[in-house]
This record gives C-alpha cells, sequence and structure tokens, in this order.
C-alpha cells in the first residue's frame, strides 16, 4: 500500500484518496522547439525501478496538487512537497542519495 | 429559493448499532479565495476561522476548513440565501466566489457510540484520530464525503445530493445489527 501525506492539508492517506498525475518537473517545449524536443516533452515519460518523481491530487480530500519523490519498487516515500517546486531541492536529493546510494540522479 | 424544497432523502431513517438519519435541509455556503479575505467578510457573523481541518461553531451557524482557500459555512436552510448574498457584497470587487450550495449537498446524521465503526468500514481514515471539532474529508464506499464529529456520539456527513441515495444504503448496510467491528470504543 502506498501512503502519501499531503503537504496542503496535511493528512496522511493511502493512494486511493489520491489520483496520480504522470512524473513531475516536465519541462515544457512549446511552439519554437525541435520536433524531437516537442515528441519527448509529449510522449517520453521515465519508467524506473526506483527512484521516482510524480504529481499527485488530493482528489477525494483538499483537491490540491503536491509532488512525491518515491521508490517504485519498495513504494517508500522520501517526501511529499508543494507542487509549485521546480525541481527537486538538494535537501531532497542528498536524502535520497543517502538511502540509495547507487540511484543515478535525476536525470 | 423554493417556499417548498426538500432535502435528498426527506424522512430518511435506519436503526443498525448506529442510527442513521437524512438531516433534512441544511444550509451551506462554499467560501472560495483568499483566507485573510474570507475572514474580513465572515467577521460580522462571529465565527472564528477554523485552522487546518478544523470546525469552528457559533451558535447554530459552523465553518469547516476544507481545503488552504476554501471554507464551508453551514448554517440554518432559510439564512442561507441572504447570507451568501451579504458575504458576497462584503467580497465585491476580492478575487473570490461565495455560492450557496445548499440544494447541492445531502446530509446524514450518525447517532450512536459507535459511529466510528461504521464509517471505519467505508472510509480509508483512522478514525481514532478525527476528534470533535475536527474535519476529515476523504471517500466513503466510491464518492467524495466530508465526515465530522457534530457532537458527543454523534458524527455528520456531507456528500453530494446526487449520490444520496448511494451513501444512505451504504451507511445502513454498514451499520447493520451483528455487524459491529468494534474499532473503536
Amino acid at each position: 500500500m502506498l501512503l502519501l501525506t499531503c503537504p496542503c492539508c496535511g493528512v496522511s492517506a493511502e493512494e486511493t484518496e489520491f489520483a496520480p498525475g504522470g512524473e513531475a518537473h516536465l519541462r515544457r517545449f512549446g511552439p519554437g522547439s525541435s520536433d524531437r524536443e516537442f515528441e519527448s516533452y509529449m510522449f517520453q515519460r521515465k519508467n524506473p525501478r526506483g527512484v521516482h518523481f510524480e504529481r499527485w491530487r488530493h482528489a477525494y480530500g483538499c483537491g490540491k496538487w503536491f509532488l512525491a519523490a518515491r521508490c517504485t519498487t519498495t513504494l517508500e516515500v522520501f517526501a511529499t512537497y508543494p507542487a509549485q517546486t521546480p525541481e527537486p531541492s538538494a535537501e531532497l536529493i542528498a536524502k535520497i542519495r543517502e538511502k540509495r546510494p547507487d540511484w543515478e540522479g535525476t536525470q | 429559493m423554493s417556499e417548498n424544497a426538500i432535502s435528498a432523502l426527506p424522512g430518511a431513517v435506519s436503526e443498525g448499532f448506529v442510527r442513521v438519519t437524512e438531516a433534512g435541509p441544511c444550509g451551506m455556503i462554499t467560501l472560495r479565495g483568499e483566507m485573510a479575505r474570507l475572514a474580513f467578510a465572515l467577521a460580522p457573523l462571529g465565527l472564528d476561522i477554523p485552522g487546518t481541518r478544523a470546525v469552528t461553531q457559533a451558535g447554530d451557524k459552523v465553518l469547516a476548513w476544507m481545503s488552504p482557500d476554501e471554507l464551508l459555512l453551514m448554517l440554518p436552510y432559510d439564512e442561507a440565501p441572504g447570507t451568501a448574498r451579504a458575504l458576497q457584497d462584503a467580497l465585491r470587487g476580492d478575487f473570490a466566489t461565495i455560492a450557496n450550495v445548499s440544494d447541492a449537498r445531502a446530509v446524514f446524521t450518525l447517532h450512536g457510540a459507535h459511529a466510528r465503526d461504521v464509517l471505519a468500514k467505508l472510509c480509508p481514515v483512522d478514525f481514532g484520530m478525527l476528534a470533535q471539532g475536527q474535519i476529515r474529508r476523504t471517500r466513503a464506499g466510491q464518492v467524495a464525503a466530508a465526515i465530522w464529529v457534530s457532537g458527543e456520539d454523534e458524527m455528520r456527513v456531507i456528500c453530494f445530493r446526487s449520490v444520496a441515495q448511494y451513501m444512505f444504503d451504504l451507511l445502513t448496510i454498514a451499520a447493520l445489527p451483528g455487524s459491529e467491528p468494534a474499532l473503536y470504543s
């Protein structure tokens, strides 16, 4: 069971109270970008076995979007943080590195 | 407002190890916007702005925290249209939304010492943590619900009016005598 804590209302609940929103921290390529960039923005998603950054919405609760860093194999949640975060903080990355020394990083 | 407004399931009652009743017409106003501005508009009503997931009460009016930018004001049904208009006037020009949602919702009351046990069967929530004066938005079965402890051995469930029959059946079946999980109390 995946347990998430909503940073907006502070509720800890299991995943059926939330709605998944796919990969987080995507960089948008819009008008003026190359076809390759646009294709990657539009369709290419990470599907890692391990550390993953995701968007979630507290659909049955406060209704707010937030971001979560979790492990896809163990369902361990490293952190949940506000949706208005353009990239994972250095603090969070350090925390994940400590727990997953062989993690290849965000790239 | 209609003179002969009726609630979703007028007079619906079921007796199990918890008594489930439909609460009848309840006035509800949803307020959305910056909390500080909402507090300003609500000041004349004498209600304190509730903290995160809390409920405050003043006489027959109840104010519940719904999300970081949303409050729900519960009041007698007949007062809702007038109060909504007054709030709208107070917030004119502000980036805020006031809506009278009294007829869009259904409210059920659970009476009995085991009300938490009934809800524990339906919601992914530890109701041992839900104290009096707190509200929890979650799902009950397959629909959204807001649950708060309204008094000693009394809990209230708010859901959308369109799913009122589903919610009533759900609560009735969860409260069937002989099916007590006895998780709390």
